[in-house]
């Protein structure tokens, strides 16, 4: 829709340290999509009956700021936000060697600044790295990305109209070093060939992601 | 903490690692499925209860008269909610909704929404005017898969659901003017994946074990997915599942529809 080729991805830019009071910090945007994150902890579990003798809970918040979307977004969680963290969560903890922190909480804050489709997969992609920035010992990174299909053709990375008005939405984040799956969902219709097709390149989609991922935690910023 | 994890799911693991489970199950077996269509139909619009082995589930449709979305000022609206009651589990709490059944009630309203199945541009009333379709799911006893037993009890009690009459702007109550119009059927199936064993319809027990787990919700496309748990798939599991879930959907289909 806006010329790019059907396996192409948006513009995306990210830095890493862009916080001062945090353990670590990620600013990425991506497309039209500003999004920023960052890391507190490990720090001491509260409420303390949530604590985990045997390992640290990563506790992931995603936020959309009331002015992130055309009409007002009234503040604060509600049932999308909270599935969003719910999912993010659990997608970061199989990465983090949560083992070496017992009783502890790593908190992560995900606030979307600007929203035009994709937020999860920016929010994640960001948070994996102010992750990193901060220190915390994972197995590797966490990179999202989502594929979908418009006009009965399946694409890369839906912007906001292609997502409103498209047949389905596919996203997914990965752990490339191992390849697992570590959040993935799905709405819309899609056959099975599709779906394997937009699966493919979703994956594909996230392994270009994290190579921007590597470089910008390597220079403090990258950009494709 | 729960102690009861920990009691349970090194069992359970071990139990699956050698390719058995505790009911007796195949790795793919699900549990008798029972479904009692209008179980409470003097005042709801629709209803269903569903049992799943010991998982117990009712579902009720109310019917309402409201204003649409700007965005589709012809199109009725659809809204789908889950309560975890304390009387289905000693680990649910009275209070707000928590974020396990938010997601429940979200990947059941994907399953539905995204496939069509209600025919939301047929609740049209007049303009400013169109009908608004509850879905309440009440878990009533919680063994495990609550996913799949809330998806299958909401389609059925939607295909149960009828249309309330309406007279001078608003619903007559205790009145019907036929059914609610229906496109297809969507059926839900989890997967539970268990060290590297994939299992079908898990029991509140076994899902202490599980470390993650797979929704896979088809019509006769995929309609709704979701991955949960702080485990992982990988990309071969994700599209088997798939497969498995497609051709599953059938016989569950007619029980639905039955």
């Amino acid at each position: 829709m806006d010329g790019r080729r059907f396996d192409e991805l948006r513009p995306i830019k990210m830095k890493v340290g862009v916080l001062k009071n945090v353990q670590g910090s990620a600013y990425v945007e991506w497309g039209k999509n500003k999004v920023v994150a960052g890391v507190f902890g490990p720090r001491e579990m509260h409420p303390k009956r949530l604590q985990n003798p045997t390992e640290a809970t990563v506790r992931l918040t995603y936020n959309m700021a009331a002015f992130s979307v055309d009409d007002r977004k009234r503040p604060g969680p509600d049932r999308r936000s909270v599935e969003i963290s719910k999912i993010s969560s659990e997608a970061l903890t199989g990465v983090v060697q949560v083992h070496h922190y017992p009783n502890a909480a790593i908190d992560v804050f995900v606030e979307v600044l600007q929203a035009d489709a994709g937020t999860r997969c920016v929010g994640l992609t960001a948070a994996s790295l102010a992750l990193a920035d901060a220190g915390i010992p994972m197995k590797d990174l966490v990179v999202a990305c989502a594929a979908g299909k418009v006009d009965d053709e399946v694409v890369l990375d839906l912007m906001k109209e292609e997502d409103n008005f498209g047949q389905c939405d596919l996203p997914m984040a990965i752990v490339p070093r191992t390849g697992e799956v570590v959040l993935l969902q799905q709405d819309g219709k899609l056959t099975q060939e599709e779906f394997n097709k937009a699966f493919d390149m979703a994956y594909q989609g996230c392994l270009k992601v994290y190579e921007l991922q590597k470089k910008a935690l390597l220079n403090g910023e990258a950009q494709q | 903490m729960n102690i009861e994890y920990y009691l349970k799911r090194d069992y359970i693991r071990n139990l699956i690692s050698q390719g058995k489970r505790a009911d007796g199950r195949g790795l793919n077996e699900l549990r008798p499925l029972t479904i009692t269509k209008g179980y409470v139909d003097d005042k709801a619009c629709g209803s269903a209860y569903v049992k799943l082995g010991n998982t117990e589930v009712i579902v009720g449709i109310s019917m309402g008269v409201g204003e649409p979305y700007p965005d589709s000022p012809t199109s009725g609206v659809m809204s789908t909610s889950v309560e975890f009651r304390p009387i289905a589990h000693p680990n649910f709490e009275a209070g707000p909704p928590q974020p396990e059944s938010i997601e429940v009630a979200r990947v059941i309203d994907r399953g539905i929404r995204e496939s069509g199945s209600i025919d939301l541009d047929k609740l049209f009333i007049e303009e400013d005017k169109i009908w608004l379709v509850f879905i309440d799911i009440h878990i009533l006893n919680h063994d495990g898969n609550l996913i799949d037993a809330g998806g299958i009890a909401s389609i059925a009690a939607l295909l149960d659901c009828r249309m309330p009459k309406y007279e001078n702007g608003r619903p007559v109550r205790g009145e019907w003017a036929g059914k609610l119009p229906m496109t297809c059927t969507p059926v839900p199936f989890t997967f539970g994946k268990v060290g590297p064993t994939i299992i079908m319809d898990a029991t509140a027990d076994e899902e202490y074990a599980i470390d993650a787990r797979l929704t896979v919700t088809t019509s006769d496309t995929l309609n709704a997915m979701q991955k949960g748990g702080t485990g992982s798939f990988t990309g071969d599991e994700i599209k088997s599942c798939v497969e498995q879930a497609f051709k599953r959907a059938p016989p569950i289909k007619a029980i639905i529809e039955g």
